[in-house]
């Protein structure tokens, strides 16, 4: 690991927006945008399957101040994808503004627009409708080629053979594998197999879903949203709409958070469909009870984990075979179940002979999945590392040892992780220093307390990915202003992340400058350069290169208005501390001259754009240690102490990536013990509202502490990799283990709840 | 959504009775639960004029207004030497304090609702009620009434101190209870109220003697096992019937051995 | 119906519906700090003081609060700003939209407890859910601030 001496990078920096945030100045879609605008609303469907038989709508525009009511005769019926991905689309195009077929409660059959909210809810009970009601396929298992069809539609598309067949409700299936897997099962002194379930969690971000939208002075409409993904909003709803992407033009503002929640375009549509009819300004805020039944949730899946192992702790051989269910419509599917496979089984590269990864995407009639930090790796993390602890039990091994002798180690190929090299790989120190964090080896024995209680330890390991390799772009413009400051233009989102700070920190390092200097602007999709948006782990490292890319080159410019000035050649200066120089010291240019020139009788603009891909999409990886209380009478668990170790690269602001850690330590525990998801056996969400629907506070999640042990990924921007999604990983297995330990019962379904590990014990005395 | 045609500040118990004769009236609680209902409401009465906030010691026992908080009573210090503590117990876990400052009791026990706690710990305490229109009467009578059109107006606890608790099992530490469970003994009588099963709480009193020697670990066991034998239970999210019930045999048994002061 | 009430210091007079709640209520007067992230009470971000004690505004009529004091964050900047340096020194803020009721709910705990316990800390603001930060950065936040208070008026003494 290269140890170097910087400015910025590596400092605690405050996030630029901290104070504002903290002192409650208006910041978000809500507070930033108009009130008298038309209030949009959608009335939903209360089946899980159905078609409109008749939809009346004149009642309900009587009701004074009522403007429009749309139905699905009045939209195009060009089909698209709301989910946020850069082309080709792997989603399919399966949906519609509003379709005359509604495939999941919540549906939306009908927009209405009014001018205040009383109305507009007077007039919901005034649509007639008439719906013929149909059977739903409610059981993922039941779908692949069931007799329902959630997309019998001629114009369904998928748009990338990723194995999509809407006759056979499949939204993606493949199948891939390295070496011989059945003759290396055969060979293997044990074989274990399991069937894990994991459920549709939230995201529960505190904002919900919010779009405003108007037609600007130039006739072009104009979406301010709280949104991941501006550039890929243009694309959705310029295709929902059937109108030119040159007559949208989309801006966020301050997002109260996303978690990939607001990378599908769950909003957007609806309002941007008002404003372009009516002409009118419009505002949709979700409810938390459609962000909880009609969102963008995580996908449920069905993992089957097939482990082969030798007697010596040998693993040998993996294999998945992942069953995921997209719901009513396919966005994200084809995406999230790879990881499942792509981020679990390499982790064991070390010793891996063989694997297969099998998997099929399903629709149903259930609430649409989307993406949620971690993306499929969460689910199939838990999985996999829940296995590997199970294989420790059985051969009586210590789990941090097992994995020890055989994960993925530094300037390893993995098979199963598309080939890549793990080119920077810190997931032994993690492990080796999590364990002396937490004092694995004097903690292992399960304790009983003198009040009856049990505590026990758990562990996991995993990765992410950062990026999309080969796909993600980054861009980032750096231009020089008055007096010498820099303004950095961004397309990607900060969602309460901090990338504008840590972009900006990047800035400042490479233009040897205080981030105080960097005035960061993002991100619109008119004035930002193009971006992918923030997911998949991707900003610091894609976007953060491509500012650093930037900042070489306007560095360069400077340079060369330095030298006309000068009367030079640029190639005898150099920049430096905030000045541009002659190389043997007789003369220079400050900043400030030199932004005073730049706006007088100059032909070079003093700004530089860069864009940046990578072919790779290193992995960040993290290793976590729990310590859970039992009350073995009622089956409580709850979270004692919880001490993880991430290898991100390079920490570009430890602060911040800490807090990335802590946040998704304690949704992963939410994920693990508290969040359910239940149906009624008509479809209906039974956990609709953050009364039911049970996040974790802060008497829910212990006490939590988080190191680094970094390597160094020469790809990245000083080394850094990514930190957003693989913090969220740990807690289900590493719970899920600690259970075990204190009960003598596993748990493979989440959420494991006080009455499934009190059941459990009723059926395995420890 | 909520739509409340018309608000009324009553500036005496009796015109507010009055008001609350329509059946299109409601008298405002907290609002909590209110809010959350879809339908039209003629004229919300609200008692918060009427005094009613106030927590008294009087000659015939504790005075506690339909509108106190349940952060106040949580807080009183009165309360809570009277009652060894069993009332903050039950209503601490409620969501959190800007709630609790808002809940007010008689909106609680008016609402008789099934998770309650407050209900249940109530139940056991003992507690009476006072109604505008019915007059008083023991809290376990009106608990069994249907909703009527009087007016909470306080809820009576005797004066001699209990020896209570009020123990509770949530799969968080803010959620609904899954089972809520409360002991109050007086004179060596036990009253046992078992809330959230997930019907509103039920009140035992020791009819089968197991308790006549006292409550130890042994006979407190007993009389739990019995309560679960004894009651039902229902299955929601948050818990099956068969769970419930062996909640029971432990939160039983350690509310009364709480409230008697023995180690559960 | 006439609503009056105290807000933020300077008494106004408006005229609101009576099924108004105190959220939209005081949104509409410009304090936009307040916000809402559920329908159920459960999620502390619409905390505002009520004559001085922290209040979900989602959970009160407008027509209730007339006659009242109420402070949003918009009032209490001063008193705000010296402990969000804290929080922000931990980068514990993150997305922000928590952030309004939290500091209104921890102003209303030092008011209350100038010296707190961790426990006393986390229950007293049990009701205040943050997605984003786990949580641990505001207790290290809350902490450090008050240790920097000690630190300061052990100077002072």
């Amino acid at each position: 690991m290269e140890e170097k001496k910087y400015r910025a990078v590596g400092q605690p920096v405050r996030k630029k927006d901290a104070m504002q945030l903290l002192l409650g100045k208006p910041a978000y879609v809500d507070d930033v945008t108009p009130r008298d605008c038309l209030v949009v609303k959608l009335l939903r469907s209360p089946h899980a399957h159905a078609l409109i038989k008749s939809i009346r709508t004149d009642l309900a525009l009587k009701v004074p101040g009522m403007v429009a009511v749309y139905t699905w005769e009045d939209v195009p019926q060009k089909r698209y994808t709301n989910a946020g991905q850069t082309y080709p689309e792997p989603s399919p195009y399966d949906r519609l503004i509003l379709d005359r077929r509604l495939r999941c409660v919540g549906d939306p059959v009908a927009i209405l627009a009014g001018e205040d909210e009383k109305a507009v809810d007077r007039a919901m009970k005034l649509v007639k409708v008439e719906y013929e009601v149909l059977e739903p396929v409610l059981d993922f298992h039941k779908a692949k080629d069931g007799p329902v069809l959630v997309h019998p539609e001629d114009n369904w598309r998928s748009l990338c053979p990723v194995g999509a067949d809407n006759r056979r409700n499949l939204v993606a299936s493949e199948t891939c594998g390295d070496g011989d897997l059945e003759a290396v099962m055969a060979d293997c002194d044990l074989v274990l197999e399991h069937t894990f379930h994991t459920k549709a969690c939230q995201q529960a971000m505190m904002e919900t879903f919010r779009t405003y939208t108007e037609m600007d002075h130039y006739g072009r409409l104009h979406v301010i949203s709280s949104t991941q993904i501006v550039f890929h909003v243009r694309r959705i709803v310029a295709n929902a709409l059937d109108i030119p992407k040159s007559m949208i033009h989309v801006e966020k503002p301050r997002i109260g958070g996303g978690f990939g929640a607001k990378q599908t375009s769950v909003s957007e549509v609806y309002p941007a469909f008002v404003t372009w009819k009516t002409g009118r300004a419009a505002k949709l805020i979700y409810t938390r009870a459609e962000c909880q039944t009609i969102g963008s949730p995580r996908h449920e899946m069905e993992l089957t984990v097939r482990l082969g192992a030798n007697r010596d702790g040998r693993i040998r051989a993996l294999d998945v075979y992942t069953l995921s269910n997209s719901g009513a419509y396919g966005e994200h599917g084809p995406t999230t179940v790879g990881l499942s496979g792509h981020k679990s089984i390499p982790l064991y590269t070390g010793s891996l002979e063989a694997f297969r990864f099998v998997y099929d995407v399903v629709y149903t009639n259930l609430q649409a999945a989307g993406a949620y930090r971690g993306y499929g790796a969460t689910q199939g993390v838990f999985a996999v590392e829940s296995m590997v602890n199970e294989l420790a039990g059985k051969l009586g091994m210590d789990p941090v040892q097992l994995r020890l002798q055989n994960m993925v180690r530094e300037g390893m190929v993995m098979p199963a992780y598309y080939g890549e090299t793990a080119t920077a790989c810190a997931l032994d120190r993690c492990l080796e220093r999590c364990a002396e964090l937490f004092g694995w080896k004097e903690r292992f024995p399960v304790r009983k307390l003198p009040n009856g209680h049990l505590r026990s330890t758990g562990v996991a390991m995993c990765m992410q990915g950062s990026g999309i390799s080969g796909v993600d772009v980054g861009s980032a413009t750096v231009r020089l202003g008055d007096e010498g400051f820099f303004t950095l233009s961004i397309g990607a989102a900060d969602m309460g992340t901090g990338c504008d700070t840590i972009l900006a920190q990047i800035a400042a390092e490479c233009l040897e400058c205080p981030v105080e200097n960097i005035a960061v602007f993002g991100a619109d999709s008119d004035a930002s350069p193009y971006d992918s948006g923030s997911y998949a782990s991707s900003t610091t490292y894609v976007t953060g290169r491509a500012v650093e890319k930037a900042c070489t080159k306007l560095k360069e410019e400077m340079c060369a208005l330095a030298a006309e000035m000068l009367g030079c050649e640029s190639s005898a200066l150099e920049y430096a501390e905030g000045c541009v120089r002659r190389l043997d010291g007789s003369a220079q240019v400050s900043l400030a001259d030199l932004a005073t020139r730049s706006m007088v009788m100059n032909t070079r603009p003093i700004e530089a754009t860069c864009s940046n891909s990578s072919p790779t999409s290193p992995p960040p990886y993290m290793v976590g240690m729990c310590e859970i209380d039992i009350d073995p009478e009622t089956g409580k668990v709850t979270p004692i102490d919880y001490v993880s170790v991430v290898d991100c690269g390079t920490p570009i602001n430890p602060n911040l990536a800490r807090i990335q850690a802590e946040g998704g330590l304690v949704q992963g525990m939410g994920m693990a013990l508290y969040e359910n998801v239940t149906y009624s056996d008509k479809g209906a969400i039974a956990e609709n509202s953050f009364m039911q629907y049970k996040i974790p506070s802060r008497m829910d999640m212990g006490h939590l502490r988080v190191e680094f042990e970094s390597s160094y990924e020469q790809s990245g921007p000083f080394g850094a990799k990514s930190i957003g999604e693989v913090v969220i990983n740990t807690p289900p297995p590493a719970i899920a283990h600690a259970i075990w330990r204190a009960t003598g019962a596993w748990h493979r379904e989440l959420p494991i709840t006080p009455e499934k590990v009190l059941m459990g014990m009723q059926h395995h005395e420890p | 959504m909520l739509k409340i045609n018309q608000y009324v500040r009553a500036q005496s118990l009796d015109e507010a009775y009055a008001l609350c004769q329509k059946k299109s009236s409601v008298v405002l609680g907290g609002m909590m639960w209110l809010k959350m209902e879809d339908r039209p409401v003629g004229t919300a009465i609200d008692l918060c004029d009427l005094g009613l906030d106030r927590i008294e010691e009087k000659e015939d026992g504790w005075h506690i207004g339909a509108m106190v908080t349940l952060r106040q009573l949580e807080q009183h210090p009165g309360l809570g030497t009277l009652t060894g503590g069993a009332l903050a117990q039950a209503v601490g876990p409620i969501v959190g304090g800007q709630f609790r400052n808002l809940a007010p009791v008689g909106g609680s026990i008016w609402g008789r609702f099934g998770f309650s706690a407050l209900l249940t710990v109530f139940l056991a305490l003992g507690a009476e009620v006072v109604l505008h229109g019915a007059g008083r009467m023991p809290l376990e009578t009106f608990a069994a009434q249907p909703y009527g059109r009087d007016i909470l107006t306080e809820i009576l606890l005797p004066k001699q101190p209990v020896k209570a608790a009020c123990c509770s099992m949530r799969n968080t530490a803010t959620d609904f209870p899954v089972l809520v469970a409360a002991a109050g003994i007086r004179d060596g009588q036990v009253r046992c109220a078992v809330g959230a099963r997930p019907a509103k709480a039920a009140l035992l009193t020791d009819e089968q003697g197991l308790l006549a020697g006292g409550v130890t670990p042994e006979s407190a066991q007993a009389f739990a096992d019995w309560a679960a034998e004894k009651l039902s239970f229902d299955s929601n999210i948050r818990g099956s019937a068969d769970y419930r019930r062996t909640l029971c045999r432990v939160l039983v048994r350690r509310a009364l051995l709480a409230a008697q002061g023995e180690e559960a | 119906m006439e609503i009056k009430l105290i807000l933020n210091g300077r008494p106004i007079v408006r005229e609101a519906e009576p099924d108004t709640l105190l959220i939209d209520f005081v949104r509409a007067q410009g304090c936009l700090s307040v916000k809402r992230g559920c329908e159920t009470s459960n999620c502390g971000l619409c905390t505002v003081m009520l004559d001085g004690k922290p209040v979900l505004s989602c959970g009160v009529l407008a027509a209730r609060a007339s006659g009242h004091r109420v402070d949003t964050l918009e009032g209490l900047q001063a008193e705000a700003e010296d402990f969000v340096a804290f929080i922000a020194d931990q980068g514990a803020e993150q997305c922000g939209f928590c952030n309004p009721g939290f500091v209104m709910n921890t102003i209303a705990l030092l008011r209350e407890n100038p010296d707190p316990t961790d426990e006393e800390i986390k229950a007293f603001l049990v009701g205040n859910l943050c997605r984003c930060s786990g949580y641990e950065g505001q207790l290290r936040g809350i902490r450090a601030y008050l240790d920097a208070k000690k630190a300061r008026e052990k100077e002072a003494q």
